[in-house]
Parts: C-alpha cells; sequence; structure tokens
C-alpha cells in the first residue's frame, strides 16, 4: 500500500502475515509506522495499493472499495492505550462487543472472562485513571482480543511503560500474543521488542521498507545504518549469581553483583575486542573461539564468532587486515563487564 | 523580618489589591441588604409585580437554555469539526452577541421579525404570529444574547476532546452515533453543563434586548430585570423586594453546583 501523508511523505509499505505469525514494522520515530497503522485500521485511506484480510478487500483505491475502521475486524491496542477515562474498566474492554450489538450481559461476561486471562480481575470497576501503566496496557489488549477480531494490531504496546514494567509486560504480551490465532502486526521502535515478538522484521525509514528478514537477519546482516545500529546489541539470555552468568555452558562476569535469577545481556558490537592471542588487562570475559563468519561493511567489519559463545563483533577493516583475520581464525575476544547490559527477566 | 515567617505570608499588595476587589463586589449587596424592609417584605414577595415577573423569568431563562442546547450543541459540532470555507467569519458572527449592546441586539431582532421585518411580516401575514411584545418575544430575546456562551463553551471542549478516542472507538466497531452518544458526548458532559449554567445566567439577567424587542408589559414580557427598572421609580421597597428574589435565586443555583462543573470554565 501506498499512504501519501504530505508533499514530501508517503509510506510504501508491501507485507502479508500469516495467521498465527507477527510482523513487525521497525522503525525510528517519522519513518511513518504511525501512518501504517492508521492506514490498516481504517482511520486513514491509502492512496495506491490493496489492504486484503481474511479474503475480503478493506481499502482498494483503483476499485473505489473503501470499509470504514467500524466494519474492520481489527483489534487494535494504541500506544497511548485510549482507554475511555470515562467508562470502568469493565465497560471499557467491554465496549467492542456492545458496540456490535452484543447484548450488555453477555458482553459483560465476556469482558469479564478476558480480564481474569490477564490477571485483572478485581479491577473491574475502577477507572483507567486509577490503573498503573502495565494494568493499562493489559486492558487495553483485553479490549481489543475480546472481539475475536481477524487482526490483531499493536502500535507501540510497551513505549509508553517504564524499562521494570516493559519487561514483565513484554512477557504478558509474548504470551497472548502465541495464544491468538490470527496475523498479528507489530509497530515498534524498540529493536528488543521486534526481536523477541516477531517472526518477520520489516525495517522501514523515511517510509520506505529497507530491509526484510527474521531477526537473526537483521541482527547479522544489516542493510542500512539503522538497522546496523539497532541490530547492534548481541541478546543473551542467562542466569545470574552474585555478578557470573551461566548462559549455556559458558559464563559471562557482569559488573552488577545486586541481581539474581533470568538476565538477558546486551553486549554491542563495539564493546568487544579481538585478538590474537590471549589479553591481558582488566577485561574480565576472554574466551579463545573462531571466526564463523565476516562481512565487509566498508570500514568496519562484522564478524560472527563460534562457540562457546556465538557473538556479533565490530571491528574496523584496517584491524581486520593487521590481524590477519578470516573465516576460521583462531582469535580471543574479550568483552569488559562494565560494557555489559543486564536486564532481569528473559 | 524573620526570614521564615515572611516566606509564609502573602505579599502585602495583593492582598490589599485583592480585598479592594472583593469590597467592589461585596457593597452592593450589602447596600442592597441595608436598604431592605424587612418587615413589609413578605407581602412585598407576594404581590403579583414580583410574582408574575419571578415566573416570566423562570420560563424565559429555562427556555432560553432549553433552545440554547437543542440548536447550539450542534451549532458547536460544525463549527468544531466541519471545515468549511468562511468558517472563522461564521465563528465571529455567532459569537457577536457576547459583544454587542443587548438593545442593539434586540432592535436588530425588532427589524427582522417585527410585525413589518424582513421575516416578520411574511410570518404575521401568513400565521397571525407577532413575536414582539409577546412571551416567545422574551424567549426569543434571551436565547439571542445566551445561546452563544453555550456555543463557545462546547465548541471549545469539542476543539480539546483527543479525537484518537473517537478513532479507538470506530476501531472497535463503534457506528458514528454509538461513538457520539458513548464517547463523545460523555466525554463533553462537564463542558456542556458548564455552558448551561453560563447560559442560564446570562438568560435570567438580561434587560436590554427583552426591553427593546419584547416590550415591558407586566405578566407578558415583564421580567425580574424590567420589573426592577420600573419599580425603582415608583415603589422603592418594590424594586429593593424583587432584587433581593434575584440575588437569593442566582446564587442558589450557583452555590448548589457542583465544583467539579467549575473547574471548566
Amino acid at each position: 500500500m501506498v499512504v501519501r501523508r504530505s508533499a514530501t511523505f508517503a509510506l510504501e509499505v508491501d507485507l502479508s502475515i500469516e495467521p498465527g505469525s507477527t510482523v513487525a514494522l521497525l522503525g525510528p520515530n517519522g519513518a511513518g509506522k504511525s501512518t501504517a497503522v492508521s492506514a490498516v485500521s481504517g482511520l486513514l485511506a491509502i492512496d495506491e495499493g490493496k489492504i486484503e484480510l481474511a479474503r475480503s478487500v478493506l481499502d482498494d483505491p483503483a476499485a473505489d472499495v473503501f470499509v470504514p475502521p467500524e466494519e474492520r475486524r481489527i483489534g487494535v491496542v494504541f500506544q497511548d492505550y485510549l482507554l475511555f477515562p470515562h467508562l470502568t474498566v469493565l465497560e471499557n474492554v467491554a465496549f467492542g462487543l456492545r458496540s456490535r450489538k452484543v447484548a450488555n450481559d453477555r458482553a459483560r461476561d465476556a469482558a469479564a472472562s478476558w480480564l481474569e486471562r490477564l490477571g485483572l480481575t478485581g479491577l473491574e470497576s475502577l477507572r483507567p485513571g486509577d490503573l498503573s501503566g502495565g494494568q493499562a496496557q493489559r486492558v487495553a489488549l483485553a479490549r481489543a482480543l475480546v472481539t475475536e477480531p481477524d487482526l490483531l494490531l499493536l502500535d507501540e504496546p510497551l513505549a509508553a511503560l517504564d524499562v521494570t514494567t516493559r519487561v514483565e509486560s513484554r512477557r504478558v504480551l509474548s504470551d497472548h500474543l502465541s495464544g491468538f490465532d490470527g496475523p498479528r502486526l507489530l509497530i515498534t521502535h524498540d529493536p528488543t521488542e521486534a526481536f523477541l515478538l516477531a517472526d518477520e522484521i520489516q525495517v522501514v525509514e523515511d517510509g520506505i521498507v529497507t530491509q526484510v528478514g527474521s531477526a537473526d537477519d537483521i541482527r547479522l546482516r544489516p542493510k542500512t545504518k539503522y538497522a546496523a545500529d539497532l541490530a547492534g546489541s548481541n541478546l543473551v539470555a542467562g542466569s545470574t549469581t552474585d555478578g557470573l552468568v551461566e548462559t549455556g555452558g559458558h559464563q559471562i562476569h557482569i559488573a552488577d553483583h545486586g541481581v539474581s535469577g533470568p538476565v538477558l545481556l546486551t553486549i554491542h558490537p563495539n564493546a568487544i575486542s579481538v585478538h590474537r592471542n590471549r589479553p591481558e588487562g582488566s577485561p574480565r570475559n576472554s574466551w579463545a573461539t573462531t571466526v564463523d563468519r565476516l562481512e565487509s561493511l566498508g570500514d568496519r567489519v562484522r564478524l560472527r564468532t563460534g562457540a562457546p559463545l556465538p557473538l556479533t563483533v565490530e571491528v574496523t577493516s584496517e584491524a581486520t587486515d593487521a590481524l590477519g583475520l578470516g573465516i576460521g581464525s583462531e582469535v580471543w575476544v574479550a568483552v569488559k563487564a562494565t560494557e555489559i547490559g543486564v536486564e532481569p527477566g528473559g | 523580618m524573620n526570614g521564615r515567617r515572611a516566606a509564609g505570608r502573602p505579599p502585602l499588595v495583593v492582598v490589599a489589591l485583592g480585598g479592594l476587589g472583593l469590597a467592589l463586589f461585596l457593597l452592593p449587596l450589602v447596600g442592597l441588604l441595608w436598604r431592605t424592609n424587612w418587615s413589609d417584605l413578605p407581602a412585598l414577595l407576594a404581590s403579583p409585580v414580583v410574582t408574575d415577573a419571578l415566573w416570566l423569568s423562570v420560563i424565559a431563562s429555562v427556555s432560553a437554555t432549553v433552545i440554547a442546547l437543542l440548536l447550539g450543541v450542534p451549532l458547536a459540532w460544525v463549527l468544531a469539526r466541519v471545515e468549511f470555507p468562511g468558517r472563522r467569519l461564521v465563528r465571529g458572527l455567532v459569537l457577536l452577541p457576547l459583544v454587542l449592546p443587548p438593545v442593539v441586539g434586540g432592535a436588530a431582532l425588532l427589524f427582522a421579525l417585527g410585525r413589518r421585518g424582513l421575516v416578520g411580516e411574511p410570518l404575521y401575514e401568513a400565521t397571525g404570529l407577532v413575536l414582539p411584545f409577546s412571551t416567545w418575544g422574551v424567549v426569543l430575546a434571551t436565547t439571542f444574547v445566551a445561546m452563544p456562551f453555550l456555543v463557545i463553551t462546547v465548541e471549545g471542549a469539542l476543539r480539546n476532546l483527543d479525537e484518537r478516542f473517537e478513532g479507538a472507538a470506530a476501531s472497535l466497531g463503534a457506528s458514528r452515533w454509538t461513538v457520539l452518544r458513548r464517547v463523545t458526548l460523555p466525554m463533553i458532559a462537564p463542558s456542556v453543563m458548564a455552558g448551561l449554567v453560563l447560559t442560564w445566567a446570562r438568560a435570567f439577567g438580561e434587560f436590554g434586548a427583552t426591553i427593546t424587542f419584547a416590550g415591558n408589559l407586566q405578566g407578558r414580557t415583564q421580567t425580574l430585570p424590567l420589573a426592577v427598572f420600573v419599580a425603582l421609580e415608583s415603589d422603592r421597597d418594590v424594586a429593593v423586594a424583587i432584587s433581593l428574589v434575584m440575588v437569593v435565586v442566582s446564587l442558589a443555583v450557583l452555590v448548589t453546583l457542583r465544583e467539579r462543573w467549575w473547574k471548566v470554565l
């Protein structure tokens, strides 16, 4: 579809989503993500192309077909949730059903059961203003899901949350996404969200899709600087006690001794140094490994190391030449504990 | 001066000026109460002049408020949501009665709707209906001056309303009518209430347009403000009694209103 927002900006996107899978539109602000949300939900008409859902056409300018938003069976979770402030939580969740002429008590029962599914029992008679960020996000999700839509559209669902709530909410979201049978479209600027929740990622910049692929594709073979930057971080899941993280048979030292339990570590490719021999100095983490893959990006080179812990490493071309690195080269890598980002959860 | 004590006290100049402002408000009220002939008051309040005027004032102000609601809310919606050429001019015209001297408003109504007026003449020929110097004339005149209050309040509320809520409602399957009924109107309800109060208050106190368009006939068009005007020249005690009635009615309405609605003004 193509949507022209102004004389200078147009969004051009081509995607199709299989039932039961999640596609993420990942891009910086201004890339056209909200335009995509408005177009798919029907709040904006497209200029060219076609939108189809469940074998019926929603928007086709060439054939002069446009289905208004209230007739599209799409469940939307909006960025600011947009919970109706003058209605209770239960009434908010029941809203979609009642608008579709479902009887009041049946609507309320369905709403109550969804609230229970999302762990929100007891909050039915509260107003949205009384809810915490995480609770509001789940109410918004319940409200979208209760109408059993054909498509689930999530517009930056975790953006409004603080970091700790976000981790928990991401887990809740992941569970309910996999429980939803239809196709799901996720719009986000957060690469972690996209990598963890989506099966396919389309990177959008300035209204155009610059790359399509799985999380690994984007991470390992970014095609643009933006993708390289956000793809950068290596994500490692593990469990930590007292500054030591166990991950799949390998141990990593982190700076934070206060955290314990499951964690997600982020290590930026630039934070990893490559050596021909065992390095001396302060880095707590160093191990021997081999170069599995190597890709040149002009002045920079991206390496993928192998066992015991595969990592994406970025070094200069000069360094690569100087060290004589190639596929299969045996190297030592070192990571400073202070360079490792730690997030509880995983 | 002890720094700690001085920090908590409001500046002297502000208090002094505020006090002067308050005195300005209270003085006329005090004067009224001082002049009241308390022993004769019950008899005065029961006299036909007063009861007729009170009845007319209530009828006219409430009717004007109802008409303002029925016509003003749709008008406000159009002004807030529909883009059409000349919208700014139309908005100016709607707000004109706020700025125009009420007597001028009344005169203009006369030229348009009087027996030989632009619309009034054909109206009279066709139906025999004469609006000036009739109770309906009072209603019309007060609606003319008071309705802009409702329109401006509601239009402001609609503009401030985040339209994304309506988009969210649509995405949940609500038809345009359902969105209006269950989302838009409830969300602007406090503003509508505040607007209605302002409108009623303005209508209740209207003088100039009423006397110009509807005349000053006891029992037919003589509302409370008009009655006071006449009474001041003939029977001061009656004037005082009527004034007291107006003050009490107004205070009663304003005080019993929930504070929640005032926040919107």
